[in-house]
């Protein structure tokens, strides 16, 4: 995942040049640049959406389970160190003791067991610590190959990649073997709901900016996000 | 004999009538609701190979009717709604009906064997709105938070509003649309759903 960073990096920082700002939304002030991006992305996803359709279709359920289980597992460490950093002790104590159980009983990750036990997994992220620690957001960025990003989440992901165990293994070929299978897998997941994001959406770029927005939102304040300043009140039905 | 007989009759129709007068909870309207249109899911090979007219039918039967759209086409509008004629109003909700029954519509084909896990529901105290939190269970995947927002109506609770791990099916539309009325208008917005919706219909995209 730290390959896809600094490439990421890397094809941003060159067509940087010459960025027009056609912003008509104050969280998205670099919405030009973005959406040569979002362009950029959905080129790409040309070759890697089929490939992700064709591994969503032939590899068994049981095996697609798995592989996702096995990087899950992963996760789960840097989700616990999350949890504490947020002061959510009870949240990462049970992240902890999934690593533990889906690790040994689990078969090296490959079962969570740890769900079965009700030790429910979680979904963290260091952006997310850093919200929780009152750190604004920022633009709204899109990044080539990691998609949407605001300036918080970048530096949140730039970190969550660093301290990747995949990024830090010394066998090169199971390293890039793992770290394109991770990619695929993630992008197989999203082919549901892109399918109702093709659908409902007028502009597919505004669609998942508006929706990045509300998720990530949701996601720093653990599904119960409060109530934004909202003019219901002055909405007669 | 005649006693016991009048006596049952009478106890019969009382609980008849408290029955009916007694409305559905909100947690329980959506639980009832979810578990049948799943179930009928479950079993219809048609529309789990995407037999989208097929779906689109059995959420109009079972799922529409506790969906009260005007609202929903409110709280996607935000303030211009206010500027919306009564004519415009029931058109504008007319077409983002047909458009929100196809996105669910949409989901729908893509389930396969999830389960529901309904939390506890926070009752209000008068007859604000509730939100009914469920969570969709997958083998391999995070549960994936989905919340119905309802609200007390003359015909009982009616779902305003959908969120799906924190996005509002309904809000999300907030920012396109406040700009479409902006620029051409509660009839530009008007063409732009059924444009849109005309554009599914022909199985474009």
């Amino acid at each position: 995942m730290r390959n896809l960073l600094i490439l990421a990096l890397f094809v941003a920082a060159t067509s940087m040049t010459g960025c027009a700002t056609t912003a008509n939304n104050p969280r998205d002030p670099f919405e030009g640049f973005n959406r040569a991006m979002f362009s950029v992305n959905e080129g790409l996803d040309t070759v890697v959406k089929p490939v992700a359709q064709g591994y969503d279709a032939v590899v068994p359920d049981l095996i697609k389970t798995g592989i996702g289980n096995f990087f899950g597992n992963i996760a789960d460490v840097w989700i616990a160190v999350n949890n504490f950093l947020q002061g959510k002790i009870t949240e990462g104590a049970s992240d902890v003791a999934r690593v533990l159980v889906n690790s040994t009983v689990g078969v090296a990750g490959l079962i969570d067991v740890a769900s079965y036990l009700e030790l429910e997994k979680h979904n963290e992220d260091f952006g997310q610590t850093l919200g929780k620690w009152g750190i604004g957001e920022g633009p709204y960025l899109y990044w080539p190959l990691i998609g949407p990003k605001n300036v918080r989440d970048t530096f949140g992901f730039a970190v969550d990649s660093s301290v990747d165990p995949l990024g830090h293994m010394h066998d090169v070929r199971a390293r890039n073997t793992l770290t394109g299978v991770h990619f695929i897998d993630l992008r197989a997941s999203l082919l549901p709901a892109e399918k109702v994001i093709e659908a409902a959406a007028f502009d597919k770029y505004n669609y998942i900016r508006d929706a990045y927005f509300q998720m990530r939102r949701n996601a720093v304040h653990d599904g119960n996000p409060p109530p934004e300043d909202d003019d219901e009140d002055e909405i007669e039905e | 004999m005649k006693c016991l007989f009048s006596l049952l009759f009478g106890l019969v129709s009382v609980f008849n009538m408290s029955a009916f007068a007694q409305e559905t909870a909100p947690d329980e309207l959506v639980k009832n609701v979810t578990e049948e249109v799943f179930s009928i899911v479950r079993q219809d090979k048609d529309i789990q190979s995407g037999d989208t007219k097929k779906i689109i039918e059995l959420v109009n039967a079972k799922v529409l009717p506790h969906f009260n759209f005007q609202r929903m086409t409110a709280l996607a509008m935000g303030k211009e709604w206010n500027k919306a004629s009564s004519d415009q109003k029931k058109r504008l909700a007319e077409e983002f009906q047909t458009l929100l029954v196809r996105t669910y519509s949409n989901a729908l084909t893509g389930y396969k064997d999830q389960t529901v896990r309904y939390k506890p529901t926070k009752m209000p105290d008068g007859d604000g709105d509730v939100v009914v939190r469920t969570e969709i269970l997958q083998a391999g995947g995070k549960p994936v938070q989905l919340d119905y927002s309802l609200r007390k109506g003359p015909d009982g609770w009616k779902v305003f509003d959908m969120v799906v791990a924190g996005v509002s099916l309904v809000t999300n539309y907030r920012d396109t649309f406040t700009q479409e009325v902006r620029a051409n208008g509660v009839d530009g917005l008007i063409k732009m759903l059924a444009d849109k919706n005309r554009q599914l219909e022909a199985g474009k995209k």
